[in-house]
């Protein structure tokens, strides 16, 4: 592709190719991130190429493979354009059934997704519970777009915001009209962006300054900041390129955790694109503004998302934090002033600038504008990606999109925020996530992570099970932190297997509160949340570990004890082959019993019988 | 030249100094572990931390990093420090009673319980020494290696380092392993020798007038926590 010299040039190429990608023949839009190949997406686009190819249909059907569109449980799926029909869970089979359906113009009603209330088959994907509530203004972008073909994101509008700025030829127009959006940053503290920027433009920056994607998405059960790097690249090397623009930076980096192959090769590949096309580099677009991008790979170190981590990560030094001030933006890499951004923040930019701050500001709540994607995973009915307006009720998520429990037990919480946040309950679900409410209620936005948690889960071992990531990833250069979440698990192991006293509860929260008030960086300050926000609701549940020696939720394997009720055993013998430690035993039809000694409460036996007769206490 | 108030005490400081510093040089004593004014300073040790602001936004920061700005609040001995200063003491002690140092400090600060589960570790990672052998003695033979519970310090690969001319300046500034606690009860992680000393200041009953330059002192200290108790 030929490297573009002007706004115009950029613009009528735009044109071009949207005009080629427009309305003609139906198009099968296949989302392939890494949860759809996890899936089998890759075996379906497979299987797609060579139907099409057979059937001679390469002129009458098309086919897209795009990045995550956010209902990952029903991968691998297909979307057909223009009717925007959402067939879910297509295996090799079925996608040959539906390009013949596609070629003659028909729906298969059998394959698409039913109604939860009427029980109808759902024809266009926005009618989809899942999908009706949600404002996609990330993730919706990602459907049009092959992230390894820049042409299909030239033809989506990739690049225009930054025509517009460059036209308009005013880094200080670009820097009001973030700070005018509202627009907060989406890795966790929620820091104005706008402001932030402010700051980076007045520092002096005689050697240089430097601009920083923090792609090092690092929370268990989190991960839209990877959807967004494996489908949209190009909208984060926009951010970046109008950052750069606004607020005089020379440097970019893009900080990605290695553990992300595909966003890796994918943003790899944007890079090339865009300096082939004159978007990077030297002079971009004719306008005399230089800026260029380095990709730098993080080894997997949770606390190389703290930002003076990151810092010293990139600087080719061990990933551990310092003490601020002076701030990055002061003193960042290599001493040079640095601003970090979130990679959802970054892919925030290019909309504020394309559409404008005030239709930005006009979603969400005041003070917290925009949308945010959150990933809602756990034990909730629809698992995946979902964008909604800041100031959404935690049960609108739930109830509407998530389309409530997984299974019979009922929602007890949600966990948001990650290792660093706490858990909500359910008697405050009509809370209106934004920063302010979710800091309010003892958690945190973080970076959008939100577990569902139903009455199987035990609180205890939520906050153990955090702790024992947090004090495998805390760097160990604070003592508050090193040894405050060893203790704090040391604490939580204790109850979990019974051996917890009344003093254990208060001087955890003591350890917790001083470790929140004493630790060096975030990491450290914010690990105490979910003891300390369990502890705040949930308190019952530590009682019952300690005073009853029970556990409530069935989970904490030194205080549970299986046994087979004889009038609901028929004796089938399924609980026998299934126990893996032979702690079972019973004649054939006969009532079975189960040996406490031997029996390793691992379960099995529950999943085997069909009968129920398995009673867990 | 820097105006701020520490414990309500306007401070003139140059510019560069830190909260730390600056307390010290006013005589407000600040425990510290990692800190050496010949090394760059840490913070990793939290014994110094201070509260910092008004409320309620105020905060705790480690003195030893914060440097003093114009206006700075500073408060080196509110209930908010003394509790976290005796809980990150509990903490060392429950790792490494066999320290006089981290007894002493305990002690001072009237630490009389430990109740965590004990543990007999060597090391604190201060930092002291690897910043000693980088710094100082220009060698960078030592260095931090692993993380959270994994980390520990020595050299590459753990073999002896080529550029360690055997100094010995890691074993002298340790804070940990330069003085062992000679009390009697190893099972016990706050020792009780230090407790038992009599105030050396002789009868004080008929000395009331009489000022007493040993400040502080460990035994009138626990005298006076006693009597509080009472």
């Amino acid at each position: 592709m030929q490297r573009l010299t002007s706004t115009d040039q950029l613009q009528s190429l735009q044109r071009r190719l949207h005009d080629q990608a427009g309305p003609g023949c139906p198009t099968l839009v296949i989302p392939a991130g890494t949860c759809g190949r996890a899936s089998g997406a890759m075996a379906v686009i497979e299987a797609a190429r060579d139907t099409v190819r057979e059937r001679g249909l390469t002129d009458s059907i098309r086919l897209r493979v795009t990045g995550c569109h956010g209902f990952c449980q029903m991968e691998p799926s297909v979307l057909v354009e223009p009717e925007r029909t959402f067939y879910p869970q297509v295996d090799a089979e079925s996608i040959v059934r539906i390009i013949s359906a596609v070629a003659e113009g028909k729906v298969l009603d059998d394959l698409l997704p039913t109604d939860p209330d009427t029980g109808e088959p759902v024809r266009c994907q926005e009618a989809l519970p899942f999908f009706r509530t949600q404002v996609r203004t990330i993730l919706g972008r990602s459907e049009h777009i092959d992230p390894t073909r820049v042409e299909t994101s030239l033809a989506a509008g990739a690049y225009s915001a930054l025509a517009k700025a460059l036209e308009r030829g005013a880094p200080s127009w670009v820097l009001d009209e973030v700070q005018a959006s509202g627009i907060r940053g989406r890795g966790g503290a929620g820091f104005p962006t706008g402001v932030k920027w402010g700051m980076l433009a007045k520092q002096p920056g005689p050697h240089g300054k430097f601009l920083v994607c923090n792609a090092d998405e690092g929370d268990p059960g989190a991960y839209m900041d990877r959807s967004v790097l494996e489908g949209n690249p190009h909208s984060i090397i926009e951010g970046m390129l109008l950052g750069a623009f606004a607020t005089g930076a020379t440097e970019g980096i893009m900080y990605v955790r290695n553990e992300y192959p595909l966003a890796i090769e994918h943003l790899n590949l944007a890079l090339d694109q865009a300096r082939a096309l004159g978007l990077l580099g030297n002079d971009i677009l004719g306008s005399g503004f230089s800026f260029d991008i380095a990709m730098v790979k993080g080894a997997g170190a949770f606390v190389c998302g703290e930002e003076t981590a990151l810092i010293r990560s990139i600087e080719g030094k061990m990933g551990e934090p310092r003490q601020r001030p002076p701030f990055p933006i002061q003193k960042g890499i290599d001493g040079k002033p640095t601003c970090i951004n979130n990679v959802e923040t970054w892919a925030n930019i290019p909309i504020i600038i394309g559409r404008g701050a005030d239709e930005f500001a006009k979603v969400g709540t005041s003070g917290n504008a925009g949308t945010k994607i959150f990933s809602l995973v756990g034990k909730i009915r629809n698992t995946g990606l979902v964008e909604v307006p800041m100031g959404t009720p935690i049960r609108a998520i739930l109830e509407e999109i998530g389309g409530g429990p997984a299974d019979t037990a009922p929602i007890k919480a949600v966990q948001t925020g990650g290792p660093s946040g706490g858990c909500i309950p359910a008697d405050r679900f009509d809370l209106q996530i934004d920063y302010d409410s979710l800091a309010a209620a003892g958690s945190i936005m973080g970076s959008g992570g939100m577990i569902v948690l139903d009455e199987h889960t035990c609180m205890v071992d939520l906050a153990r099970y955090f702790m024992r990531f947090l004090k495998d990833e805390s760097c160990g250069k604070c003592f508050a932190c090193r040894k405050g979440t060893q203790r704090m698990f040391e604490i939580l192991d204790d109850i979990a297997s019974g051996d917890g006293t009344p003093e254990h509860l208060d001087l955890l929260e003591e350890l917790a509160l001083v470790v929140k008030d004493t630790a060096m960086c975030g990491l450290g300050q914010t690990a105490p949340n979910p003891v300390l926000s369990t502890l705040r609701y949930f308190r019952d549940e530590y009682r019952a570990h300690i005073d009853h020696k029970q556990c409530p939720a069935g989970v904490c394997k030194a205080l549970i004890t299986y046994s087979i009720d004889a009038d609901a055993c028929k004796g089938c013998h399924a609980c026998v082959r299934a126990c893996p430690a032979d702690a079972i035993a019973g004649e054939p039809k006969e009532p079975h019993r189960i040996d406490p000694a031997a029996c390793i409460r691992c379960g099995a036996c529950v999943t085997a019988c069909k009968f129920q007769a398995i009673t867990v206490a | 030249m820097v105006n701020l108030v520490i414990n309500g005490l306007p401070v003139r400081v140059e510019e560069g100094t830190t909260v730390l510093e600056a307390a010290q040089f006013m005589g407000f004593p600040i425990p510290t572990l990692c800190h050496n004014e010949g090394l760059t300073p840490y913070g990793a040790c939290r014994l110094c931390v201070v509260e910092i602001g008004d409320a309620p936004k105020s905060k705790l920061v480690s003195s030893c990093t914060y440097p003093a700005t114009e206006g700075l609040h500073v408060r080196t001995g509110s209930k908010r420090v003394v509790r976290a200063r005796k809980m990150i003491l509990e903490l060392l002690l429950a790792s490494c009673p066999q320290s006089k140092t981290i007894q002493d400090l305990a002690a001072a600060h009237g630490v009389r319980q430990q109740r965590f589960r004990q543990e007999y570790e060597d090391c604190i990672l201060c930092g002291l020494c690897v910043r000693m052998c980088a710094e100082q003695m220009a060698a960078k033979a030592i260095g931090f290696r692993g993380r959270g519970e994994r980390r520990t310090i020595g050299t590459p690969f753990n073999v002896q380092s080529d550029v360690c001319r055997l100094c010995g300046a890691c074993m002298y500034i340790c804070p940990a392993c330069e003085l062992r606690c000679t009390y009697n009860e190893p099972e016990k992680a706050v020792c009780g020798g230090c407790e038992n000393i009599s105030p050396p200041c002789i009868a004080k009953e008929g000395f009331n007038d009489l000022m007493c330059y040993m400040d502080p002192c460990v035994a009138c200290e626990i005298e006076h926590e006693r009597e509080e108790t009472r």
